[in-house]
C-alpha cells in the first residue's frame, strides 16, 4: 500500500469495501480486488506522468466523494439536456452514472443493433465480458483506470453485428445533477462493430450539478474489417464537475474512426484518447474544439500509434481559454517498425484572450518505420488586432468582432459533425460559450 | 461635413502629423498626395480610429460631432468608411455574412431597422451587378486568397452596400495593374454624389486621371503644404514631390 492515504483515496477504498465484496463471479470479484490493491499502490497519476504533465490531480486528491447516489434511479431530469438537435434515433441515458431505463429509448433499436448496459450484462451474464473486465492490467494504465477496474458497476456495451449499417445516430447522454453531496461514479464502456458495420455515436454531458461530481470513465472501442464509427461528443458538464475520460480504440483493417468533440464543459476535464491503427490501411480523422472560461481546465491527449500498412491519421484541433482557464494539447504520433507508408498528421491552433489563461500544446512523433509522412505543428496565439481593426472600421462593435473571430477560428473543427443539425446546434453552442476578451 | 484643424498624431512614440487642417463638403472629392513617409495612411487612419494612433493635438469635427472620441464602430456608424491600403484576410468568415453583420450593426446603431437575409441578398445582388464584383467572391471568406486586385475590388464593394457619408481610400490604386485600377475607379465614380465626400489618398497622379477629384492637397512632414484643383496633380507629375518640399505650410483649400 504506497498510495498516499488522502481524503480521496480513502473514499475510494470506503466505496470498494461497502459496494464490492462478493458482488458477482468470482472472476469478477477476484479482478476487482486485484485492480483495487493495484490503484492503492500506484495512486493517481501525478505531472511526473508524462502523460499529465500539465494536469495536476492535487485539488481532486484533497476530496471526498460519496461512493453512489441512492437516488439516481429516481432523479428527475429537464427534457432539453435529453435532446439534441438531430439525434431522434435511439437513446441511452446515464443520471449520476446509473442507467435510466425509464428515461432511455432503446425499444426501437435497429436490427443488428445491440444495446446492454453493464449494470444489466454483470447480473445476469457477465461471462461474455469476462476478456474486458478480468485483463490484467497493463503497465499502460493508469490508477484511474485501476479504480475504473475496481468500481465500474454502470456502463453501456455496444454491439453492431457484421454488415450492418446503422443509419440513426445513437444518442448517449451523460447527466450529472445535484446530490446533496459530491458523487464519484464510474463508467465502463465497450463499442465493437462487427466486419463492414458502421454507427453514429454521439455522445452528450450535460447537467446542472452544482456539488461537483468525480466521473471516470474508460471505455474500449473496437472496429473490425472496414468498420466504420463516426462519433461526435458534445462535452457541456455542469462548471463543478470533474470529468476523466480514458478510450482505447482498435482499429483492424480498412476500418475507420471519425471523431469530433466539442469540449465547453466542467471544471477538470480530460480525454486520453489512444487510437491503435492495427490493420492495414485503417484511418483515423479527429477533429475538436475546446473553448474555455473562468478557471476551467481541459486536457486532450490524442495518442495515435499506425501499426498497419498504409494506415492514415489526420487530426486537427483548436483550442480557446479566456480569463485564469488552462488548455493542455497532447498530441502523439508512432509509428511502430513495419508500418510502411503511414501518412500521420497533428495540428492544433489555439486562442488566449486574456494574459492570465494559458494552453499548454506539444505534437510529439516517434517514427520507426520508412517511407513514413508525418507532419505536426502547433501554435498559440492571440486575436490578430488588425483583423479586429478591419471589422469595427466596418461598423462591427468589438465584442461581436471578437466572437465573430473566435466563431471563425473554431468552425474548421465543427465542419464534419453529424448530422447536420447537430452541427448547428453546435455551433450555437459555441457562440454562446464563447468567453469574454480582455485587452 | 469633414473639419480637420491643426491635427498632430502620433504613431509608436513618433510624431507624423504636424499640424494638418483640411475641411471637405458634402459631395466633394479631394486627393490627398505627397512623399512616403508623409503622414497619409496615417491620416487615414486617425480618422478611422485604429488603436495606436495617438491624437496629441487639434480637432476633427464630422458632421458637427467630435470623431476623435468615437470607438471605430461608431465612425463608421456615423458614416466614416475606410478602404485599407492593406485589407486584410479573415479565414473562416464568410464575406455576406461580415457585411450583413456589419451593416445590421450600423442600422442598428442608427436606430435603424435591420435588413433580414432575403432584404440583404437583394441589395447585394444588386450591388455586385453595379460593381462588376465576381459573384463568387461572396462566397469566399473575406479577402482569403483574394487576388490584389479582387482585395481592392471587394474594398469598393463593401463602400457600395454600406453607402458611407465619407468615404477615404487609402492608396487604393497601390498594386493595381491599369484594368483593375479602371475598374476600381469606376466603381467609385459610381459612388459619387452630392450627399458623400471622398478623401483620395495617393503617391501618384495616375488614379487621378480616372477619379478626377475637385481640390488637390499635398501632404509633406505631416502638413499640407499645396492645395489646388486637378491641375496641380498634373503640376507635381511633371515637377516630382521636390518641387513642393521647400515650400510653407499653407491653409487647406476648402
Amino acid at each position: 500500500m504506497n498510495a498516499v492515504a488522502t481524503p480521496f483515496v480513502e473514499s475510494m477504498q470506503a466505496a470498494a469495501a461497502a459496494h464490492f465484496p462478493d458482488s458477482g463471479p468470482a472472476w469478477l470479484d477476484n479482478a476487482r480486488h486485484q485492480a483495487l490493491r493495484a490503484f492503492m499502490e500506484r495512486g493517481l497519476p501525478d505531472t511526473r506522468n508524462e502523460l499529465w504533465k500539465y494536469t495536476a490531480l492535487r485539488a481532486l486528491q484533497q476530496r471526498a466523494y460519496a461512493a453512489r447516489d441512492e437516488d439516481a434511479a429516481s432523479r428527475s431530469v429537464a427534457d432539453d439536456l435529453l435532446r439534441l438537435d438531430g439525434c431522434e434515433g435511439p437513446r441511452a441515458v446515464f443520471v449520476n452514472g446509473v442507467f435510466r431505463a425509464d428515461l432511455s429509448l432503446l425499444d426501437d433499436v435497429p436490427e443488428g443493433l445491440t444495446l446492454q448496459p453493464l449494470s444489466e450484462a454483470l447480473q445476469h451474464k457477465s461471462e461474455p465480458l469476462r476478456f474486458l473486465l478480468a485483463a490484467r492490467a497493463d503497465e499502460d494504465e493508469d490508477g484511474l483506470t485501476l479504480l475504473n477496474r475496481a468500481l465500474a458497476a454502470n456502463g453501456l456495451i455496444v454491439r453492431v453485428a457484421d454488415g450492418v449499417r446503422v443509419l440513426e445516430p445513437l444518442h448517449v447522454v451523460h447527466v450529472g445533477t445535484s446530490a446533496g453531496s459530491a458523487v464519484a461514479w464510474h463508467l465502463r464502456d465497450l463499442i465493437e462493430l462487427g466486419e463492414g458495420a458502421s454507427l453514429l455515436v454521439v455522445e452528450h454531458h450535460a447537467g446542472d450539478d452544482a456539488s461537483g461530481h468525480f466521473a471516470n470513465l474508460v471505455r474500449n472501442v473496437t472496429l473490425r474489417e472496414r468498420a466504420s464509427l463516426d462519433w461526435t461528443v458534445v462535452q457541456r458538464a455542469s462548471s463543478e464537475a470533474t470529468l476523466l475520460r480514458r478510450t482505447d480504440c482498435v482499429l483492424h483493417e480498412h476500418a475507420h474512426l471519425d471523431f469530433h468533440a466539442l469540449e465547453l464543459g466542467g471544471k477538470l476535464a480530460r480525454h486520453e484518447l489512444r487510437v491503435d491503427l492495427a490493420g492495414d490501411r485503417a484511418r483515423f480523422d479527429s477533429r475538436g474544439a475546446f473553448v474555455l472560461d473562468g478557471r476551467q481546465h481541459c486536457d486532450t491527449e490524442v495518442l495515435v500509434t499506425h501499426r498497419g500498412r498504409d494506415t492514415v491519421s489526420d487530426s486537427l484541433w483548436r483550442g480557446v481559454a479566456g480569463d485564469r482557464a488552462r488548455g493542455v494539447v497532447h498530441g502523439r504520433i508512432l509509428v511502430q517498425p513495419g508500418a510502411d507508408g503511414s501518412d500521420g498528421s497533428f495540428y492544433n491552433k489555439n486562442l488566449l484572450l486574456s494574459p492570465t489563461a494559458e494552453i499548454d500544446t506539444r505534437p510529439a512523433l516517434e517514427i520507426y518505420a520508412d517511407e513514413v509522412k508525418a507532419n505536426h505543428g502547433a501554435t498559440v496565439g492571440q486575436l490578430d488586432e488588425n483583423v479586429l481593426f478591419y471589422l469595427r472600421s466596418r461598423g462591427i462593435p468589438l465584442d461581436t468582432a471578437r466572437r465573430m473571430l473566435v466563431r471563425a477560428f473554431c468552425a474548421v473543427a465543427l465542419d464534419g459533425i453529424r448530422p447536420a443539425p447537430l452541427r448547428e446546434f453546435c455551433e450555437t453552442l459555441l457562440a454562446e460559450q464563447l468567453p469574454e476578451a480582455e485587452a | 461635413m469633414l473639419k480637420i484643424e491643426n491635427l498632430h498624431a502620433r504613431v509608436a512614440g513618433k510624431e507624423i502629423l504636424k499640424g494638418l487642417s483640411l475641411e471637405a463638403k458634402s459631395g466633394e472629392v479631394h486627393a490627398i498626395m505627397g512623399p512616403n513617409g508623409a503622414g497619409k495612411s496615417t491620416l487615414g487612419n486617425v480618422l478611422a480610429g485604429r488603436p495606436g494612433y495617438e491624437v496629441t493635438q487639434g480637432t476633427v469635427t464630422f458632421d458637427g460631432k467630435n470623431l476623435l472620441e468615437m470607438e471605430p464602430e461608431a465612425r463608421a456608424a456615423a458614416g466614416v468608411f475606410l478602404a485599407f491600403q492593406y485589407p486584410v484576410e479573415i479565414p473562416g468568415v464568410n464575406n455576406t455574412y461580415f457585411l450583413r453583420a456589419a451593416l445590421n450593426a450600423q442600422r442598428k446603431a442608427r436606430g435603424g431597422q435591420e435588413l433580414d437575409s432575403m432584404q440583404f441578398l437583394k441589395l447585394v445582388r444588386e450591388r455586385v451587378k453595379e460593381m462588376g464584383m465576381t459573384p463568387e467572391l461572396l462566397n469566399r471568406a473575406v479577402n482569403e486568397g483574394f487576388s490584389g486586385g479582387e482585395k481592392k475590388r471587394n474594398e469598393v464593394f463593401q463602400m457600395a452596400v454600406l453607402e458611407p457619408r465619407l468615404a477615404i481610400l487609402d492608396e487604393t490604386d497601390s498594386g493595381l495593374d491599369i484594368d483593375a485600377l479602371k475598374q476600381v475607379a469606376e466603381g467609385v465614380n459610381r459612388l459619387r454624389s452630392t450627399e458623400r465626400s471622398f478623401l483620395v489618398i495617393t503617391h501618384y497622379q495616375r488614379l487621378l486621371d480616372y477619379i478626377v477629384p475637385g481640390f488637390v492637397h499635398v501632404l509633406a512632414d505631416g502638413r499640407i503644404v499645396e492645395s489646388g484643383d486637378a491641375t496641380l496633380a498634373k503640376e507635381l507629375e511633371a515637377h516630382g514631390y521636390a518641387w513642393v518640399r521647400d515650400r510653407t505650410p499653407a491653409e487647406a483649400h476648402a
